[in-house]
């Protein structure tokens, strides 16, 4: 028995020797922003292999939403990609509406633009914000927040939540801007570039900066369509595919704007993406607050459900909360069978919902193509071959909301 | 191209595999058999005319007791270039719950895919990594399946038992644990390991 | 009667450093709050004066948490590594004229010595923590240190040239006799790459590597907790304060000042190190962090020949003019 004693030493030495050593990020770890839980295999500080895992936070939306009605639903999307609940929101109506083929009337579209453009920009400062902490530049994640705090309060003016929103619904918004709202957010766009300007100061020019992101996570465009990232995570690689041009919804084929297209495919371009499409976000929002037309905010057709306004409606028992709900689910001649899948350009990419009609007021089947949920899935191709701090800068480049990954 | 010309030219190249072609609200999905679903996509995929590059989505539909044959797998396919977009809908009978995974065309189907076996119970042969991914490991049944109870049918997840006994057994490290648990000497043991 | 006064000065010198220790924690929350659009500690005493003390209470009577399968002689050990080195490299700083603890004639050389150590300690914590996070940051703090420790003592060589001395007060002395009065202007490549190889030496942003807290959660230190952790954060600072001392001392003339101020002879001194710590969180507040191999082709590949040339030039010089 000794010479296997010492045989089976020698092999494990060997063993030892080449073994890569194997971390652990997350689910608590500070730059996985969530749940997220990758498993390193490490040459030193090279990624060997990267193995996430998802689905600590997975709630099962796609479940619950065949037993409830489509009105109801929409709260469900604002807990999706919670840091711009009102592009969801949008993006969930819009889909409903084509499936209902219900028409909304222009101020609604107009208003839903210019709140899908403030959802983007909550998005995209708070993707800037992390990005840089995570990065190590602390100062311009407090600098974002400072914009994005404005951004929450306009919210909370028009809805009353700052990140639940639930603002729109079926066939139109809930309630009408006020003047002020318009008034704040035209204040908003005037000096927004400036704040730009503001954070690319601090790390635009920055040669660590540069050194850390350029050339880092470098993806094709041609694996870029392969792997089916979106948004800005997909232009950075040079392709021009944002759903906002190519299946326009709402009030966008009423807007100018650009699409912003990188060329190497590396966190750089796409975090120059990123910060030209704030630009054109905050363009957009100027043209629709000074485009805005008068007229009514939802759809006469629109079967959503009613809340009470007046006293005089309370006391009608057929008014209340939850008749609304009844009378959604009843007005069945609406509802027809059939299929569609509606996408609509969300901060972090192409946000889709296949629904599922058979006739009924409760959707029978109802799949969220997340983006975040694909470019997770990108990342052990993307972070291949990097080093452990490329990891971070590559999370924080494909821009992913655990909530929305997991559902 | 628009969608129902897409369509016509499926049936003409695969005329043996269309089931159906429904139209809805302006968008056309092709009801097709499972068979020879991989070469139909990859011919989507690749011919100069199409160009269907883009899986924007991909996950399965229960009909239990809506069609005769119980699960489709819904490919919706877009073309960057050529702008135009079709729905594939391939049909999964339950008896043999099993369809080709299309990873070799699009690296991105991966995550779709094992979503779809995790949730529907819909096998992808073929597919490199086919683990459920939302779920853990142990979960029993498919939850998107409609016979699979809202609440669960009143089972817990076995991993949860293992989760309350550890917490149970962690409590040793609370404040006051050591002289109030009395697995306190076991779980010493454990910890140690 | 001599060890008596040797003793009194380590106490007076003690209690000063200390106090700066925790008032520079404080410095540096008001002044990173500041340039960060916010207000930094406000809400204990005036203006959160007595934030640090608060702190200190706080992490002194933390619960003491000792991972079970950490190697506990050395983990107990790391943190006290750190912190005495970083103090015993007080002992040569001549804060004014006449005052050093120790006034020895190899003040540089034993300064970086007892960095070097300190280094031991950030490596020791990592390996005795048994924890990947920590050994990471051990290893990266261990290729960091070393790398930037030729660096910083290659700069350093300009100075000792032109002084002719190691002696930290003979060095002071050079300067007040030399034409620009300090070293600064002759010797303004080595003092680039002393400020740069400075930062990283305390592990500092931008080479903030071994405590990466977005990559490694908080490097060699995320096992340890309360005091034991203070022990590291102070030793951190105290390392600070002895690089901008030693900065100050070898580049910028020490306690001489363009007049004297009656009654504070260590008035510019202090100045001078508070200037140094000041930049410290400017560039806290400013930089990214650089990533592991950009940070070893810096050291290597720009600094180390940085500094050897400033040698070249300035032994050319001085068997030129001198």
């Amino acid at each position: 028995m000794p010479e296997n004693k010492s045989e089976s030493k020698q092999t494990t030495v060997q063993h030892m020797a080449y073994e890569p050593y194997t971390v652990a990020m997350g689910p608590q770890h500070p730059a996985t922003h969530g749940v997220l839980k990758l498993d390193l295999e490490l040459d030193g500080e090279t990624i060997l292999e990267c193995k996430p895992t998802v689905g600590f936070l997975h709630r099962g939306v796609e479940k619950l939403a065949e037993n409830i009605s489509y009105a109801q639903c929409l709260p469900l999307t604002d807990r999706l990609d919670y840091i711009a609940a009102m592009a969801n929101n949008v993006a969930y109506s819009v889909a409903v509406e084509t499936l209902l083929g219900i028409e909304v009337p222009l101020r609604a579209k107009y208003i839903r633009t210019m709140v899908m453009e403030m959802a983007r920009l909550t998005g995209h400062l708070l993707w800037l914000a992390t990005h840089a902490l995570d990065i190590g530049a602390m100062t311009v994640f407090l600098y974002c927040f400072r914009e994005r705090e404005n951004l929450l309060d306009m919210f909370e003016e028009i809805c009353g939540a700052r990140l639940t929103t639930s603002y729109t619904c079926i066939g139109g918004v809930r309630q009408d801007v006020t003047g002020h709202f318009l008034e704040s957010l035209h204040a908003f766009t005037d000096e927004f570039p400036s704040r730009i300007a503001e954070y690319e100061t601090l790390i635009d020019k920055n040669r660590i900066w540069l050194q850390r992101t350029q050339g880092v996570g470098v993806v094709s465009a041609e694996d870029a369509v392969s792997l089916g990232l979106t948004g800005p995570t997909l232009r950075g690689s040079g392709v021009d595919y944002d759903v906002r041009k190519h299946m326009p919804y709402d009030a966008y084929p009423y807007v100018e704007f650009e699409v912003p297209i990188g060329s190497k495919g590396d966190v750089y371009d796409r975090y120059r993406c990123r910060m030209e499409e704030m630009h054109q976000s905050n363009s957009i929002i100027r043209q629709c607050i000074e485009a805005l037309p008068p007229g009514p905010i939802r759809a006469e057709d629109a079967p959503d459900l009613v809340m009470p306004y007046g006293p005089q409606k309370v006391v009608e028992a057929d008014a209340t909360f939850s008749s609304g709900i009844i009378k959604l689910v009843e007005d069945r001649k609406r509802f027809i069978k059939g299929d569609v899948y509606v996408a609509a350009e969300v901060p972090k990419g192409e946000l889709g919902f296949y629904f599922v009609s058979d006739g009924r007021g409760v959707p029978y089947r109802m799949h969220i193509r997340s983006p975040s949920y694909i470019h997770i899935g990108a990342l052990p191709f993307l972070c291949k071959g990097q080093m452990v701090a490329d990891v971070i800068a590559i999370i924080g480049s494909v821009d992913v909301v655990l909530g929305e990954c997991d559902r | 191209m628009e969608p129902l010309e897409i369509a016509q030219k499926i049936r003409e190249r695969f005329p043996d595999q269309v089931i159906q072609v429904e139209e809805h609200r302006g968008q056309v999905g092709v009801i097709v058999k499972k068979d020879r679903i991989v070469e139909m996509l990859r011919w989507l995929h690749d011919d100069p005319a199409l160009q269907l590059n883009h899986l924007a989505d991909l996950c399965g539909v229960d009909y239990l007791a809506k069609k005769d044959v119980r699960f489709e797998v819904v490919y919706n396919l877009y073309s960057i270039p050529l702008r135009h977009r079709i729905r594939i809908r391939a049909e999964v009978p339950e008896d043999d719950c099993r369809i080709d995974s299309v990873t070799s065309i699009w690296m991105g189907a991966n995550w779709h895919e094992r979503e779809c076996y995790d949730l529907l119970g819909i096998t992808f042969d073929g597919h490199p990594d086919l683990r459920r991914i939302l779920l853990p490991e142990g979960w029993e049944g498919h939850p998107l399946r409609k016979d699979y109870p809202l609440d669960g049918g009143g089972k817990r997840w076995s991993g949860y038992e293992e989760v309350v006994e550890k917490s149970k057994r962690l409590r040793q490290h609370d404040f006051y644990g050591m002289y109030q648990d009395p697995t306190k000497k076991a779980g010493l043991e454990d910890a140690r390991e | 009667m001599e060890i008596l006064w040797i003793l009194v000065k380590i106490i007076i010198v003690f209690a000063v450093v200390m106090l700066h220790v925790m008032y520079a924690t404080y410095f540096e929350r008001k002044v990173i709050g500041h340039m960060q659009v916010r207000m930094g500690p406000m809400r204990v005493g005036p203006h959160g004066i007595l934030q640090p003390i608060a702190d200190g209470l706080k992490l002194f009577f933390k619960e003491d948490i000792i991972p079970t399968v950490a190697d506990k002689k050395v983990f107990y050990a790391a943190p006290l590594i750190c912190l005495i080195s970083a103090l015993s490299a007080i002992a040569v700083l001549p804060f004014f004229e006449g005052f050093a603890i120790a006034n020895i004639n190899i003040g540089i050389l034993y300064i970086f010595a007892m960095s070097s150590l300190a280094s031991y300690g950030v490596v020791l914590a990592g390996w005795s923590s048994n924890s990947k996070y920590s050994f990471l940051g051990g290893l990266r703090s261990s290729a960091q240190v070393i790398s930037y420790e030729i660096a910083m003592g290659l700069s350093l060589v300009g100075v000792m040239m032109m002084a002719g001395s190691l002696n930290l007060t003979d060095i002071v002395h050079a300067q007040m006799n030399s034409p620009f009065k300090v070293y600064l202007i002759p010797q303004i490549i080595g003092f680039f790459v002393f400020v740069v190889a400075m930062f990283a030496e305390t592990n500092r942003t931008p080479f903030d590597l071994p405590e990466a807290e977005s990559e490694l959660v908080a490097g060699y230190c995320t096992e340890y907790s309360g005091m034991r952790f203070a022990l590291f954060f102070m030793a951190e600072y105290i390392g600070m304060i002895v690089m901008s001392c030693l900065a100050v001392t070898c580049f910028l003339g020490g306690w001489s000042g363009p007049f004297e101020v009656p009654g504070i002879p260590f008035f510019w001194f202090l100045l001078k190190v508070y200037f140094f710590i000041f930049l410290y969180y400017w560039v806290r507040a400013t930089l990214p962090r650089y990533r592991y191999d950009q940070l070893m082709a810096l050291g290597w590949k720009v600094l180390i020949p940085l500094a050897l040339f400033n040698i070249v030039l300035t032994g050319t010089i001085k068997s030129i003019f001198g």
